[in-house]
């Protein structure tokens, strides 16, 4: 009896050191990458005639002010939305460059819309952010029915759309969406979405810790939905039979092919679900804040989240993490300036984040590989046997 | 005194995660010989050769190469000491000419221009000392599986290689292309040159090789004279115990078609016919194998049958059902199995736990799914059952598929196929590349299926394999099936003579 409990409990302080040591290894690479590009912005700093100490405290005290919080988590969320648009379609191995142009086309689509009609508030909340999805997969079917039919690689025709969508939004805005009255109002813009279209903002929940926000901070509500669709995400990739598909095509098109994947038809359905999720990229800041499409709305979210999908290797809370992490950086960053450091060498650190981590991935990954074949060769060693007789033809 | 040998090989040991290749190989191959090495798959010839080319390192021991001591880092490095490789898969350029391959990464050179007249030069002496019969303006996409290794061969010799090793050389080749190159390599002998020959085929050893080393389980365990010895005394020398074969017994064959093929043609992707009317029918309880030379169309015909690629003409009829229209997913979720050649590339998500692998083919089916959802739980268990039934060596169902060996995974894919009760297996080289337990397994495996009723399709390029299992035998050539044959009464060298196209006149 008291043998059988210390097997039991053997098992479970081996498998207990498993699971832990699986998550050590898992940050490992992101910190070591952190770790770097914090040790070569150093260098940049100094380059730059300023005190890397100084710089980093400064972006510490200020970026964890409350309102640093906040806008952090307002930074990441367009940042969150567009890495997973990248991300379900790197877990298929397509890679859509094109969000950029997928949320631009798709914000002014949701602006127009949404200052155009009128419905009671959840309803007309919901009729934007559909309006949206659907404008970003729209935008993107031009290149889906393209690679579908023509084989035309999604890199570049994503690309070009991109072009086509910023030259297509500024038209638009200026011939067809120009709410100004006089032309001494110098900011282009479409009309105001009211306020029955505005997403409610978060700020109660901070306010129920006692934390006391500065006027004009506002924690976007949509911070909600996208970690549902983050929640969604998770249990569609990982949990379903499409999920499955998608992974297997992934992973190994042609094993996924022989197992019945239709490969152009899943092609199709994930770079349409890659469109609808771009779409939603600048949902938050227009509902929470902006409440219309202006000419200055915020760029390049696009092209960061294929960063932060890279950071996140494509899962959703790696990505979450990522996205926090890049929020974070630009808010605090903005006091650089103010001490007469270049606040760049956030984006320059932001860089070299992506690329350290991209290499910290792949040496852990080797490693991992080579680990578990040890252990697997430890616990049965005719498991392995032949491993060394090379390639089977 | 006995003359310095070619090659020394002393204590040589090297490690992989988890493995040891090779521990304490000790080989002495004469001047002038041909040694052949002779091993199961995974008994560690191919690291102890890469070894000897210098693209593995040893953690112990000693290579002497004519007597010096050398310190091989890299395949450079070998090729300067003399040792050169010619690898089982050729490495040619197909729109460069003969002479231009050759030279490729050793140019010669006047200046800075190619010293083309040199080159033609030497490889012309080298070619006719040899009796290659090589042109060297001939494009290589024009030529023959033999007269491309002999380029192979031909590259070595050129660059001044003394020592030969030949890895399996004669695995692409039909019994007349063998017989050819045996004739190369005897005068390629009689000018002084040193041959490792590498090979699991034991005739071919006994007919070749002047002195023969065994090795198992990573370690050399004997040194003989093929005169000495028979195949099965060398059989049972690799093994270890006594050999299985692919032989079945009594026949099981019912007169229930399951698969009919009529007038199925297909054109690949550059319009060129890559299979040409080719029909045939599967009974329940019966193997028919697919006999041929790789690249006759096998592999156009498996995409053809899976419904990966479009069809010209023809029709499939699977079970009373036309499914020459249905999707591959329709057709495999209607009992087609497969085996696929190349498990790597066709079978599984490496990555990926052995549960996921498992499901690979199967995943919208019960125990694996149930609705739209995966059934983890399911899926596990049943993938337990496969390796329990199926004697796949793994600690656990969780272990990513990459970290078995190359006859685990194969079982594991047999197992798949089998647990989801197919009726009609497709099965490509279903044990290229495994060791001999586990090719026994398979066959096992497969004898037991078709004694239950299972049509089988059998395609392979290992004619003992083809003769011992099938029930009907076709042979595949340029994309049409060139003739019928009936395993028990044909043999290897004639059924070779048919895969060569030569055919009918011969058999």
């Amino acid at each position: 009896m008291i043998r059988r409990i210390a097997t039991h409990l053997q098992r479970l302080a081996h498998r207990v050191w498993r699971v832990s040591r699986r998550a050590v290894l898992a940050l490992m690479a992101p910190v070591l990458a952190l770790v770097f590009s914090i040790a070569m912005s150093s260098v940049f700093l100094l380059l730059a005639d300023a005190s890397p100490l100084e710089a980093y405290s400064q972006m510490w005290s200020y970026g964890t002010r409350s309102d640093s919080l906040v806008s952090m988590v307002n930074r990441a969320v367009p940042l969150y939305m567009s890495a997973l648009a990248v991300a379900v379609g790197m877990k298929m191995g397509l890679l859509n460059i094109g969000v950029e142009g997928q949320y631009r086309i798709a914000a002014v689509a949701a602006a127009a819309v949404g200052s155009w009609i009128v419905l009671p508030a959840p309803l007309h909340v919901a009729v934007i952010i559909i309006t949206a999805a659907v404008a970003g997969m729209a935008w993107i079917t031009i290149p889906t029915v393209l690679k579908v039919t023509r084989g035309v690689h999604e890199v570049i025709s994503t690309i070009m759309m991109n072009f086509i969508s910023i030259g297509l939004t500024a038209w638009l805005l200026a011939n067809w969406l120009d709410s100004r009255e006089s032309s001494s109002d110098l900011l282009l813009a479409t009309d105001y979405i009211p306020e029955s279209g505005r997403f409610p903002n978060l700020n109660w929940l901070i306010e129920l810790f006692g934390v006391e926000l500065r006027a004009g901070t506002n924690l976007h509500g949509f911070v909600v939905v996208a970690a549902l669709i983050g929640v969604g995400f998770y249990i569609v990739i990982w949990r379903t039979r499409f999920g499955f598909d998608l992974r297997a095509a992934g992973i190994n098109r042609q094993a996924a092919l022989v197992s019945g994947v239709d490969s152009k038809a899943m092609v199709a359905k994930v770079l349409l679900i890659s469109g609808a999720l771009a779409g939603l990229v600048g949902i938050s800041q227009m509902l929470g804040s902006f409440y219309r499409y202006t000419v200055d709305f915020p760029a390049q979210l696009g092209f960061t989240g294929i960063a932060v999908a890279l950071l996140g290797r494509n899962h959703p809370a790696g990505i979450a993490i990522g996205a926090l992490l890049f929020g974070f950086m630009e808010r605090s960053a903005q006091i650089l300036d103010l001490e007469g450091i270049p606040k760049e060498i956030v984006t320059i650190m932001q860089g070299i984040i992506v690329i350290s981590v991209v290499v910290a991935y792949e040496l852990v990954r080797r490693w991992r590989e080579a680990q578990a074949q040890r252990e697997v060769s430890r616990e049965m060693p005719e498991a392995t046997q032949s491993t060394t007789e090379g390639l089977p033809a | 005194m006995t003359p310095t040998p070619a090659v020394e090989l002393r204590g040589i040991t090297k490690r992989f995660p988890g493995v040891i290749a090779n521990h304490d190989v000790d080989l002495t191959v004469s001047r002038g010989e041909i040694h052949a090495i002779v091993g199961e798959n995974g008994a560690g010839k191919s690291t102890l050769m890469k070894i000897l080319y210098g693209m593995q390192r040893p953690d112990e021991g000693t290579i002497t190469v004519e007597g010096d001591r050398i310190d091989l880092k890299s395949p450079t490095d070998a090729i300067e000491a003399g040792i050169g490789m010619v690898h089982q898969h050729f490495m040619l350029a197909d729109n460069l000419t003969v002479l231009e391959n050759v030279i490729l990464g050793a140019e010669t050179r006047k200046g800075p221009l190619l010293d083309l007249a040199e080159a033609r030069r030497r490889i012309t002496e080298l070619s006719d000392t040899y009796g290659f019969r090589l042109d060297p303006d001939r494009l290589v996409e024009e030529l023959g599986v033999g007269e491309r290794q002999r380029i192979e061969i031909l590259k070595v010799l050129f660059r001044g290689a003394r020592i030969l090793i030949l890895d399996e050389p004669t695995a692409v080749l039909v019994p007349q292309e063998v017989d050819e190159l045996f004739r190369n390599l005897r005068g390629l002998r009689d000018e002084g040159v040193t041959m490792l020959f590498i090979s699991h085929k034991l005739d071919e050893v006994l007919s070749i090789a002047d002195t023969v080393t065994v090795i198992r389980g990573g370690t050399t365990v004997t040194t003989v004279d093929p005169a000495d010895v028979t195949a099965r005394d060398l059989a049972e020398l690799m093994v270890g115990s006594e050999l299985p074969t692919p032989e079945t017994r009594e026949s099981t064959v019912t007169d229930v078609v399951q698969l009919e093929v009529a007038g199925l043609t297909v054109r690949d992707a550059t319009g060129r016919t890559a299979i040409d009317d080719i029909g045939f029918s599967v009974r329940r309880g019966e193997i028919v194998g697919i006999a041929g030379v790789e690249g006759n169309g096998q592999h156009d015909l498996i995409n053809a049958l899976l419904g990966l690629v479009p069809l010209d003409s023809g029709r499939i009829v699977l079970g009373g059902v036309d499914i020459t229209h249905h999707s591959t997913r329709r057709r495999r979720e209607s009992g087609m199995g497969y085996i696929p050649q190349d498990r790597h590339r066709e079978g599984l998500l490496l990555p990926e736990p052995l549960w996921e692998n498992a499901m690979l083919g199967h995943q919208r089916t019960v125990p694996f799914a149930r609705g739209p959802w995966i059934d983890a739980k399911g899926a596990k268990e049943r993938t337990e059952t496969i390796l329990r039934s199926f004697d796949v060596r793994a600690p656990g169902v969780g272990i990513p598929a990459h970290a078995l060996s190359g006859g685990n995974q194969q079982k594991l894919i047999v197992g798949r196929e089998m647990t989801a009760s197919p009726t009609l297996l497709i099965a490509a080289h279903p044990t290229r590349g495994i060791d001999i337990g586990a090719q026994a397994a398979v066959w096992e495996e497969l004898r037991v299926a078709r004694a239950a009723g299972l049509a089988v399709l059998l395609v392979s390029a290992d004619l003992e394999e083809l003769i011992g299992l099938s029930d009907t035998l076709h042979v595949i050539y340029g994309g049409r099936l060139v003739a019928e044959l009936d395993p028990a009464a044909v043999t290897a060298p004639e059924l070779g003579s048919h895969m060569t196209g030569a055919g009918k006149g011969a058999a």
